[in-house]
């Protein structure tokens, strides 16, 4: 046996065209994923007369800018040019285009992953920092911006220096009403939002096993927002289960060679990380955001932190952060009103998380408006074949189509100015729902408790008695 | 785009932490084409009021000429929206310095010529402090990364990759169309090795 290599040692070989004098590497990318944002890197290509290279790896999705209403006549002329734009893109250079209308079109991180594109042991790009997400695959998944994109519609591959390895483990059980999307706020809030920077983070141990796909997607999608630019899991039997049949996987011998190849990715037993950081599953509450940084996070049971007890590097940000958000230090998190809620997103826009915001709201009424949009028109049409929709609905909050929606306002869905937002999604930053827009970070679960309370609450006192 | 290896101007201190690519353009000018250019949008929603007018006393209001920026930890964390570093360098600016960047940023504003320098908390205490009343003349070395201000001098880290990027002018597509053979024999032995990675639609 050789050295012993993690699961990034292990893709990072398989994808090295080349290494640089200088330590930089060149890797293949197997899957290329680009959307209405990527226009700046088509309009790069084409000012040099250069083709897309494997247009069979390229994959075009609607999403930032898509409509949740009214698709087929959209009004905004800037947002119909933003959409035309990617399809003139994508008709030019032959890729396949999940459209509007498209009955798989979805955010495209919700996608990849339903399409069976996405796949343990591949490499992944797209200019969109939650690209992290596909890693809970296995597979070496990392966003780039606009000129990276440009190259590698053009070569097909990318430059990149190999990221340290860190590997979080969270042992235990999770206890009930408590998420993934706990986890990653409960890891960012310790080590801050560049507390894994320069790391590709790799989760491990019991709790993680334990995580369905979806919970380890939302996982891998948050750890950008600690600073990691790769999250990812080990593929295991629930990688497999959830892979098998998906249209664009293998399929036959091919899926018995790729099962084969994919067990082998784990990292060896023994190997060293240059980071390890260990939590205690129990140990980890419903958590919610108070500020304007996914860091600046606490368990709903806490009160809102008075910046003279913080360390002075933090004390001015959560000044600011508190004044923004219009909140008082030394008050108690949970029971804070909100105006309204939003569940979806790459973060926690799939089946599993409308089933867990159903749990909450079935019966009961919301006394403040939300929007449901679910993260891929598949994940609508299940939720409707089980009747989420309807508790939903019967709950008075509203059901649209799916896209990236609210998480970022590109499509017109907006918080307005001043109004506090309970919200499934990964970025509390100023003016991310829309100016001067008050988000708080919160799982599924989470927002639907504050959909019915008006207020953030501790979801864990609502499903007493139900089935979580 | 153009390299550079020394650059002279006026730094202007922006003390705080975490701006983000959200702050640093707001989602709903990024429909622009570029060669409109970005500069205005530049931390719209700091620099500006509800009603779109420039407050007075934003430190990049207040000195227009500024080509350097020193801003807090983390800064460009967030979104891969390349349209944070246009923004940047539509507005002038040749340099940011930070003790800490977001990756992917930091990737971008290389792409684009523009230097993300980080510091030690040590020297951006310095640097902080000697401007905050008033933006001042600064000069910078990529080759010897090295910072010059009131006479004092400080250093900054940067990838030798990066240097070598931003000091040339480099684009990357160039270099890497040099290694075609390569890159083709790559893809042929992955096709065997792993012809499970190809995506084939189901029947
Ligand atoms: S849902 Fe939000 S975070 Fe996810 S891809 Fe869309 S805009 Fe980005």
């Amino acid at each position: 046996m050789g050295t012993p290599q993690t699961m990034l040692d292990k893709l990072w070989a398989a994808h090295e065209v080349q290494r640089r004098e200088d330590g930089v590497s060149l890797l293949w990318v197997d899957r290329h994923l680009v959307h209405e944002g990527s226009h700046h890197a088509f309009a790069k290509i084409k000012a040099r007369g250069l083709p897309v290279a494997e247009p069979e790896l390229t994959f075009a999705v609607v999403d930032h800018y898509a409509p949740t209403r009214g698709r087929s006549r959209i009004a905004d002329p800037q947002i119909a040019r933003m959409i035309d734009t990617l399809r003139g893109n994508a008709a030019a250079h032959g890729l396949r285009i999940y459209d509007l209308d498209d009955p798989h079109q979805g955010i495209v991180h919700v996608v990849g992953p339903e399409e069976g594109l996405t796949l343990p042991g591949l490499l992944i790009n797209c200019g969109d920092s939650h690209t992290s997400t596909h890693g809970a695959f296995g597979a070496l998944a990392f966003g780039i911006g606009a000129t990276e994109v440009a190259h590698v519609l053009a070569t097909q591959t990318v430059w990149q220096r190999k990221p340290k390895s860190m590997r979080i483990t969270v042992e235990g059980q999770l206890g009930a009403g408590v998420t993934a999307k706990d986890i990653a706020l409960c890891w960012i809030a310790r080590l801050g939002t560049d507390g894994a920077h320069g790391h590709a983070v790799e989760y491990a141990g019991s709790a993680i096993r334990d995580l369905s796909m979806e919970a380890r997607m939302t996982l891998c999608n948050l750890s950008i927002e600690g600073g990691a630019r790769f999250g990812m899991v080990a593929p295991d039997d629930t990688t497999f289960a959830y892979l098998q049949g998906r249209r664009f996987a293998p399929k036959g011998t091919d899926w018995q060679a790729a099962c084969a190849d994919w067990a082998a990715l784990a990292s060896d037993a023994g190997v060293r990380f240059d980071r390890e950081v260990t939590l205690d599953a129990a140990e980890i509450a419903p958590t919610v955001t108070w500020g304007t940084s996914p860091e600046q996070a606490l368990p709903i049971t806490a009160t809102i932190p008075d910046p003279a007890d913080l360390p002075p590097e933090k004390a001015e940000a959560s000044r600011a952060a508190l004044d923004y958000m219009g909140l008082r230090a030394g008050a108690m998190l949970e029971g804070t009103p909100v105006d309204q809620v939003f569940i979806g997103s790459c973060t926690n826009g799939r089946i599993e998380d409308l089933r867990a915001a159903a749990a909450v709201l079935k019966g009961r009424k919301a006394v403040v408006p939300g929007l449901i949009s679910p993260g891929s028109a598949q994940v609508k049409a299940q939720a409707e074949a089980e009747g989420l929709d309807r508790i939903f609905t019967e709950a008075g909050l509203e059901w649209v189509a799916s896209g990236c929606s609210m998480c970022v306002g590109m499509n017109g869905d907006l918080v307005e100015e001043g109004k506090r937002c309970a919200s499934s999604t990964n970025r509390n930053f100023k003016g991310r729902q829309g100016r001067g827009a008050r988000t708080h970070l919160m799982s599924p679960a989470m927002v639907a408790g504050a959909a019915v309370t008006g207020r953030l609450t501790d979801v864990r006192k609502l499903l007493q008695g139900r089935a979580a | 785009m153009a390299g550079w290896r020394r650059h002279r101007g006026r730094a202007v201190s922006l003390p705080v932490a975490n701006i983000d690519t959200d702050q640093l353009i707001p989602a709903r000018f990024m429909s622009v084409p570029r060669a409109e250019g970005y500069g205005t949008y530049l931390l719209h929603d700091m620099r500006r009021d509800g009603a779109g007018a420039l407050r007075p006393e934003f430190p990049l209001n207040a000195h227009p000429g500024a080509s350097v920026l020193v801003a807090g930890r983390n800064f460009g964390s967030g979104s891969s929206r390349e349209a944070a570093v246009y923004a940047l360098v539509d507005a002038g600016i040749r340099a940011v310095i930070a003790p800490s960047f977001g990756d992917i940023f930091a990737a971008n504003a290389v792409n684009n010529g523009l230097l993300p320098a980080k510091v030690e908390d040590a020297g951006f205490a310095a640097l902080e402090a000697a401007l905050a009343h008033a933006p001042q003349e600064i000069a910078i070395d990529i080759e010897t990364r090295s910072i010059t201000l009131d006479g004092a001098q400080f250093g900054f880290v940067l990838d030798d990759s990066w240097a070598t990027k931003l000091i040339n002018g480099w684009d990357d597509i160039d270099l890497t169309l040099n290694h075609s053979a390569a890159i083709t024999a790559f893809k042929q032995k992955r096709g065997q090795t792993a012809a499970w990675a190809w995506p084939k639609e189901m029947e």
